[in-house]
């Protein structure tokens, strides 16, 4: 049937030519196809995807319901549901059953959409790839061979792989926009606050932000505006009127200026990422927009302030796993300091393990100073680094990845793995706004993703400029050719 | 005279007297069935967040400026890691370098004189649960209701110099609690605790010496005990050629002794550090004022109020004044009518004599009913050893004094018409005793208001039995 | 920079992670890497920057002291790996 975006079902449910739970029962059945290969979702729920489809078309037959009422969806596993399981791709959470929704869940529950299942991460959303991930290893739909990138690599091959129209993921350091990128699709990272939390099981909490995998800029918009706002549980959610931001999608970029960080173009980019960012300066020039190159002098030191930073929020808050609430507890201890060491060393992965260590070590006695307290000065200093451009720019233009999507087992050592992060860690650090958009594939027929970074909630923005690349390219009608194969 | 010098500093627990906790809308209630005001939030879930309730900023604050301390502008909250079972999400939520209240005293009376004692800061914290140790599975069950419940940990400066002195600075922070309704300081519910820093020194000596300290104290006389106890612990190592361990001791009260529990080597690396699902705190001018506004007279202003309207001495004054309770019970009685000095007396002797166990704040009858009963005694209705019968019955059962007077047969008998008959027939039959009275000897007057009270079952009134006496003789 | 067994050891303490004797090696090497990369932000002078802890500039914000009902019992413990008597249940804490 093509590809399948939320804006043509959401057309297509409304004006009834197919049902809700025809679209679901087709979505189950591709995935029951389809995901023994691609291994995106770690729990399918077809029975409660069925009822939410039902009670959608009860509405859309009255003539109710609003975009997303009757339109299935994935969700990242660390994004609680209530009475489905929660693992985080964790031997900890293997069954986990939250008694409650996270607010995004709740409202698109209230939008009337339909959760078709759980996807697969990397464990506790550390890592770049999804080969933490304690249940199985996803694939990239482009390339078998190829991780989807991570942390949220179920989302990204799941909606590429059309498992799912859109999903939810999480993104702390590149986790939405990295994946987005390998497997070329749109993905958004939000502004810190505008997403709440509340549910989202914390990796840096000062860092997370639940945003959103489609296939189209528009479908982006569509979503954000159905999962930002106020949440009162939340204490870090801002309260503001918020714009409909399909209404930024005029494909107007006419006088917009638009800075291109030097620092991202440097050693390490592939030369077809290079390319591609040069092409989209091309591109926006000739829709009106004036390019120009600038700088961003900090950009190194955000990956070191990044693991720092996002490594001790980590060991503070993966603590409470210790196999006495909930979550997996080892059969034979002896004594309390036994039960919670041998729990936490066979319930956790390696890199789980070495983050909380790192970030453990971080805030210790005698090195807080040198390490967590340093790291947070860096992070000032990168915020007034953006500031300063947001003066002169009303977006940035990066790559989102130095290079494309990469084979499994390829980046075995830690450090060259989060090296990878260095195009989307300074976003968070620095709480903004950035999508990555598919610019077209590299040579070997892998997508190649670019980002574009906004100030503070200035999601209509980057919305906007990102809508009209990708109208003026048509990059986003690009999808993997072993679709048509295995259909 | 000891050759030593004890040094002491206390750090003060109070659960704040809010409806529901800090983080989560969980009702803070006492005594509930095990695990029933919990929810996802207090007990650590995955993904769920705090929300800080404002009125534990509000308790703290008021609490601060009743205790003279300056407020902190811009505060936050941070968190404490350690992992124990009674501490769900292994980190407590409070605060490290920007506490809500800092550099406060208060005054306390030691040995007559006043003295100042030094208030290092206030903060905002989250209690733990409780560990039910069962030995008899082998296990330690654990009930999270009193987990996050807000708490207030006031640490003082190392002011006090013997245990008397943190006795009255404890019975002093409580009763600032109790007045501002920032706590109910139920020591038995575990709502008011404190921990002890106890050092000692030779006299004269500048440096402080290694201090200990001491936890698991549950009421003020057991903190008298183990400071005592602590004190002579310390003396007789040092004494003896020994050095004292920098450690945390834990007091078995029953016992009467201490234990280390862990020593300055073990101690926690508590890696605190902001906590970042909470946002800054910032308490303005404005905010502060606005609380200062709210506050209520303290016990010294009550107490010197006392002393200067109502003529009591400072001793009475202190005693009333030391609970709000009492002291507003003191007050409408007052206002009912009662002599503030005959008021204060009933309650600190006859009332507070009825009242061991609970405590003066339980009084079971309205302050109007201690009104009218000395409204009874003025009138000359009762006598004031009535008014004691009619107190103690109050306690049975609360009704009308002048009632209670009736039923009791207390009322005085002041009629002289019906005195006259038996003052006639006591002179008839005691010659002797005239004729002393006559001669001048004052003490046999006693002998006729002895006679003349027994004869009317105790019910006459003395004064009218005096004047009848000597008008009768007259004629 | 090298982080070493001892080191490793004090730290897995803290956080609660055992490794095996052979672990310890290979662990601190790695651990060490990541931290020697973390060195470079000494070669930035942040002088008396004041430190981001979040990326927001929201304060105050509280909710009002309303207590509202609290979860079943059942559903708070449905989770836990051993309970009794209505409590979560831990070895027996000796002091």
């Amino acid at each position: 049937m093509g590809m399948m975006t939320v804006k043509k079902l959401s057309r297509m449910l409304r004006e009834r030519e197919v049902s809700s739970v025809e679209v679901t029962k087709s979505y189950l059945a591709r995935i029951e196809q389809r995901d023994g290969v691609i291994g995106s979702f770690i729990t399918v729920c077809a029975d409660e995807a069925l009822k939410a489809a039902t009670a959608a078309d009860t509405l859309l037959a009255k003539g109710e319901g609003g975009a997303l009422t009757g339109i299935p969806v994935g969700i990242k596993d660390n994004i609680c549901t209530a009475g489905v399981r929660t693992t985080c791709a964790s031997r900890m959470l293997e069954r986990f059953l939250p008694p409650y929704d996270a607010t995004v869940v709740k409202r698109l529950k209230d939008a009337g959409a339909v959760i078709l299942g759980k996807l697969n991460m990397d464990e506790f959303a550390m890592g770049s790839s999804t080969e933490s991930s304690y249940f199985k290893k996803t694939k990239n739909p482009y390339d078998l061979s190829c991780v989807p990138g991570g942390s949220s690599g179920g989302s990204a091959a799941c909606v590429t792989a059309e498992l799912a129209p859109f999903a939810l993921g999480s993104d702390t350091g590149g986790s939405i926009r990295q994946p987005a990128a390998f497997c070329g699709n749109v993905g958004l990272k939000p502004t810190y606050g505008l997403v709440s939390r509340f549910g989202l099981v914390a990796f840096a909490s000062s860092l997370d932000q639940i945003g959103s995998f489609t296939h189209t800029v528009e479908d982006c918009a569509l979503v954000l505006n159905h999962i930002a706002g106020h949440d009162p549980m939340d204490s870090t959610s801002a309260a503001l009127d918020l714009p409909d931001y399909t209404g930024a999608l005029t494909g107007e970029v006419k006088g917009m200026r638009i800075g291109v960080p030097r620092e991202y173009l440097g050693e390490g980019i592939q030369p077809e990422i290079r390319a591609a960012v040069e092409d989209a300066m091309k591109v926006l020039e000739r829709l009106g927009a004036h390019c120009e190159y600038c700088s961003l002098p900090l950009t190194q030191y955000a990956l070191p302030a990044y693991y720092l930073i996002s490594s001790a929020e980590a060991s503070s808050n993966l603590a409470r796993y210790d196999g006495v609430k909930y979550g997996y507890r080892v059969s034979e201890f002896k004594g309390l300091n036994d039960l919670y060491e041998k729990t936490r060393s066979e319930g956790f992965g390696a890199e789980v393990k070495r983050r909380i260590m790192l970030g453990t070590y971080a805030l210790s006695s005698g090195y807080y100073d040198a390490y967590y307290k340093k790291a947070q000065q860096v992070r000032t200093l990168i915020g007034q680094d953006f500031g300063k451009r947001f003066a002169e720019f009303d977006v940035l233009l990066t790559p989102t990845t130095p290079t494309t999507a990469y084979r499994f087992g390829e980046k075995s050592d830690p450090l060259a793995m989060y090296m990878g992060d260095i195009c989307t860690v300074a976003v968070n650090i620095a709480g903004l706004p950035a999508i990555s958009i598919p610019a077209g594939l590299d040579r070997a027929g892998k997508p190649i993703g670019i980002q574009l970074i906004g100030d503070r909630f200035a999601e209509s923005e980057i919305l906007r400029v990102a809508h009209a690349y990708e109208k003026e390219t048509g990059h986003d009608a690009i999808s993997p050719v072993w679709r048509e194969e295995s259909v | 005279m000891s050759a030593f010098e004890t040094v002491i500093g206390l750090e003060i627990h109070a659960e704040l007297a809010t409806r529901s906790k800090i983080y989560c809308s969980c009702s803070t209630a006492f005594g509930a069935e095990v695990n029933t005001h919990t929810c996802p939030i207090c007990t650590g879930m995955p993904g769920v967040l705090p929300v800080l309730n404002k009125k534990v900023v509000e308790y703290a604050v008021m609490a601060g400026l009743a205790m003279n301390c300056e407020i902190t502008e811009y505060g936050k909250q941070d968190r404490k890691n350690y992992f124990y079972p009674d501490l769900p999400k292994a980190y407590q939520t409070s605060q490290y370098d920007l506490p809500i209240c800092k550099n406060g005293y208060l005054e306390i009376e030691a040995d007559g004189k006043v003295k100042r004692i030094g208030i290092t800061r206030i903060h905002i914290e989250e209690d733990a649960g409780k560990l039910i140790h069962d030995p008899y599975r082998g296990q330690s069950l654990i009930d999270y209701n009193r987990c996050g419940v807000p708490l207030i940990e006031i640490v003082t400066e190392p002011d006090m110099r013997s245990p008397a002195e943190a006795k009255a600075f404890l019975e002093k922070v409580k009763s600032i609690l109790e007045y501002t309704g920032v706590s109910d300081c139920k020591m038995q519910e575990g709502s008011l605790r404190c921990d002890v820093n106890l050092s000692v020194r030779p006299m004269g000596q500048k440096e402080f010496g290694t201090r200990t300290e001491m936890k698991n104290i549950n009421s003020f006389s057991a903190a008298v005990r183990a400071m005592e106890n602590e004190r002579e612990r310390q003396i007789d190592l040092i004494e003896s050629g020994g050095e004292v361990v920098q450690a945390t001791r834990k007091w078995d009260d029953v016992k009467g002794e201490s234990s280390q529990m862990r020593s300055k080597e073990e101690a926690h690396d508590y890696r605190y550090f902001p906590e970042p699902d909470l946002v800054p705190i910032v308490v303005d001018k404005e905010w502060v004022e606005r609380i200062r506004r709210a506050l209520p007279e303290l016990p010294d202003a009550r107490k010197a109020r006392y002393m200067s309207v109502f003529g009591l001495s400072a001793y009475d004054a202190g005693i009333l004044t030391a609970s709000r309770k009492t002291a507003d019970y003191f007050e409408q009685a007052v206002q009912e009518g009662a002599s503030p000095k005959a008021a204060a007396n009933r309650i600190m002797v006859d009332i507070s004599a009825l009242l061991t166990e609970k405590g003066l704040e339980e009084i079971p009858f309205a302050p109007v009913y201690l009104a009218k009963t000395l409204a009874l005694v003025e009138a000359g209705t009762v006598s004031s050893t009535a008014a004691k019968k009619i107190i103690e019955a109050l306690f049975e059962e609360v009704k009308e004094p002048a009632e209670i007077a009736k039923e009791k047969g207390l009322l005085q008998v002041s009629d002289e018409s019906a005195l006259v008959p038996i003052i006639q027939r006591i002179i008839d039959e005691n010659p002797k005793a005239v004729a002393e009275l006559q001669a001048g000897k004052e003490k046999a007057m006693g002998f006729f208001v002895g006679q003349a009270m027994r004869a009317s079952k105790g019910s006459a009134n003395p004064a009218v039995i005096h004047k009848l006496v000597r008008e009768m003789l007259k004629k | 920079m090298k982080i070493d067994k001892e080191q490793v050891r004090h730290v897995a303490a803290l956080a609660k992670l055992r490794f095996e004797e052979s672990e310890l090696e290979a662990f601190g090497d790695s651990l060490g890497a990541i931290i020697a990369f973390a060195d470079q932000l000494n070669e930035l002078d942040v002088g008396t920057v004041g430190a981001t802890a979040q990326s927001s500039d929201l304060y105050n914000v509280f909710r009002e002291d309303e207590q509202k009902a609290s979860y079943p019992r059942e559903v708070i413990l449905a989770n836990a790996p051993e309970q009794c008597e209505g409590c979560y249940a831990v070895p027996k804490i000796v002091e």
